[in-house]
């Protein structure tokens, strides 16, 4: 790519190209450039966007790669007898190959499409899960989990008779291991946990849980959706069995995810969804599958999705991943003490190993209430239980306010956030 | 002047956000008080933000309600709906356009369906009962 090119990518309305950028420094206006909806104004003020929890924001490299794609090459993938098909075909399956560079999977037919970490995790649940879960067996799952973590298990333990077993968490947000270790048991068939909490930006030790649970020969499912945005994660290091994941948290359009599995469990594993694409051959008395990854995705695939979510990783990738992440944990810090300074507010999930996501709650006020008064202020957080009652249950409270912050925020922005808490509590107390 | 109409213009007075929430702030604060045993699971209208509770009754052909939520803005949204809908008649109550008074009041997106407070699911809840 030349200097041109780069310059043009960071100015986000121009960019035509699809080509891969080069590792870049870290140049925070530039970067910020980088994301046109970044300068809206929200409520007649610059728009502080603290939700990145919920969705990141997108790079004009990824929408550019989506119009693109639909301005070039848009057609029907591994079917049609003509140039754009291949065309289609050849970009879709080239995405594949990107996410399985972006986690490290052994073989490129181990990355399955998917709409997301939630189908990704129903996938699972339904497939590997029927057929390998039976009654009396044990699903251990964590206070922590985000419902898409625990409502399929459930759902799974209902049609198999199987038991649900939860890992409790210490008073500062961490998991317990302790406890995790004294749950594990031979009745123990699968372990599933999120890599870093959505509600509290807790990051759980799951290589040493991974270990754990394979010492009891149970498998492992990791909910790597809050993740995949902060850090590198490598699936074979992890050594994780399965691993789920959005696009849309990952800069990416939304509509789009991804199953990792490892290659001989998706092997035995049964089709999930049937319909086209995923036969190999069908008539009314019997039908044959099509081989890995394709037995897993009926139906035509997002392709436009699964060119935006490479774009996305190439996007992350032109950076050095550890100073994205080391400047996340600057803001993270820079937000905790800056919080903190502001009379009666309490931070939930203290003192614990997190990525850049700050819950808190303020002595006298509703969660709710705070985040309406931000959002007038142009300030965009999350209130409430975050999808994950049951840790609200745990921890005795109704919800929280939380600021999920990326590596486009700023410690200015952070600045706007106090200040406006404080417009807040003026009115509210 | 009736005491939705009375809200639309006094809001529409208002200047700054500030303004206009410090006033529905302060209309939730005159809402009467929900005896904290009528707050029960079955007059709960849930939202996942945050809680709004319900209960009725019907005296002399009107509908009588006490409504009360734990957050204070949405205790605000509940007291202008209520001046629309309490000790109203069924008729009334049908009659009543809601959307163009939200509408007017520029607080239409607190009547999307939103999984975000039981607003909505309460003018619902009204709409069903006047039915």
């Amino acid at each position: 790519m030349t200097i041109h090119t780069m310059t043009n990518m960071n100015n986000s309305a121009l960019v035509q190209t699809t080509e891969k950028p080069i590792l870049r420094a870290f140049d925070i206006k530039k970067i910020r450039g980088d994301f046109p909806i970044l300068s809206t104004k929200v409520n007649g003020k610059p728009l502080v966007y603290l939700d990145n929890g919920a969705t990141g924001q997108k790079p004009g490299y990824v929408i550019n790669a989506v119009s693109h794609y639909y301005k070039t090459t848009n057609s029907n993938v591994h079917r049609g007898a003509h140039y754009l098909s291949d065309k289609a075909t050849q970009e879709f399956e080239q995405s594949r190959t990107t996410m399985q560079k972006f986690i490290n999977a052994e073989h490129r037919e181990e990355i399955l499409w998917t709409r997301g970490t939630t189908e990704s995790i129903n996938l699972v649940a339904q497939s590997w899960g029927q057929r390998n879960i039976g009654p009396g067996d044990e699903i251990i799952l964590s206070t922590l989990a985000h419902h898409s973590n625990i409502v399929p298990w459930q759902l799974l333990s209902e049609q198999t008779g199987a038991t649900i077993k939860v890992i409790n968490i210490k008073d500062n947000g961490e998991l317990d291991i302790e406890q995790y270790k004294s749950l594990l048991g031979n009745k123990t068939k699968l372990v599933a946990i999120g890599h870093i909490s959505n509600a509290l930006g807790v990051i759980n030790p799951i290589k040493e849980m991974i270990k754990l649970a394979h010492e009891v020969h149970a498998k492992v499912l990791i909910d790597g959706a809050q993740a995949v945005s902060h850090i590198q994660v490598d699936v074979q290091d992890l050594d994780c069995d399965f691993y789920a994941f959005s696009g849309h948290k990952m800069f990416a359009p939304m509509g789009i995810g991804i199953l990792y599995g490892k290659k001989d469990l998706l092997e035995k594993m049964p089709p999930w969804q049937g319909g086209g694409e995923m036969i190999e051959k069908v008539t009314f008395e019997k039908t044959t599958f099509n081989k890995l990854p394709y037995k897993f995705e009926a139906g035509t695939p997002n392709v436009s999705g699964a060119i935006g979510i490479a774009a996305a990783a190439d996007y992350l990738n032109s950076f050095d991943r550890k100073m994205l992440s080391d400047y996340e944990s600057y803001l993270l810090d820079y937000a905790t003490t800056s919080l903190e300074k502001i009379n009666g507010l309490k931070v939930v999930g203290r003192d614990c190993h997190k990525a850049s996501v700050i819950s808190f709650n303020i002595d006298g006020c509703h969660a709710q209430d705070i985040g309406m008064m931000l959002d007038q202020q142009g300030i965009a957080v999350r209130t409430g239980h975050h999808c994950a009652m049951p840790l609200m249950q745990a921890l005795n409270i109704d919800g929280t306010v939380r600021a999920s912050l990326c590596f486009y925020n700023t410690t200015k922005e952070i600045d706007q956030l106090c200040k406006a808490i404080g417009v807040a509590l003026g009115m509210l107390l | 002047m009736n005491l939705s109409d009375e809200i639309v213009d006094t809001l529409s007075f208002f200047d700054s956000w500030e303004d206009r929430y410090r006033y529905m702030i302060d209309l939730g604060k005159e809402l009467p008080v929900m005896d904290q045993s009528l707050r029960t699971d079955n007059r709960i209208v849930p939202g996942c933000q945050s809680q709004v509770w319900i209960d009725y009754k019907i005296e002399s052909d009107k509908l009588i309600f006490q409504v009360d939520s734990d957050a204070l803005i949405v205790k605000g949204l509940l007291a202008i709906v209520m001046a629309a809908y309490n000790n109203k008649t069924k008729q009334e109550i049908r009659n009543f356009d809601i959307e163009n008074y939200f509408l007017k009041l520029d607080l239409i997106k607190h009547l999307s369906p939103t999984r975000g407070n039981g607003l909505m699911a309460m003018v619902e809840k009204i709409r069903i009962l006047a039915n």
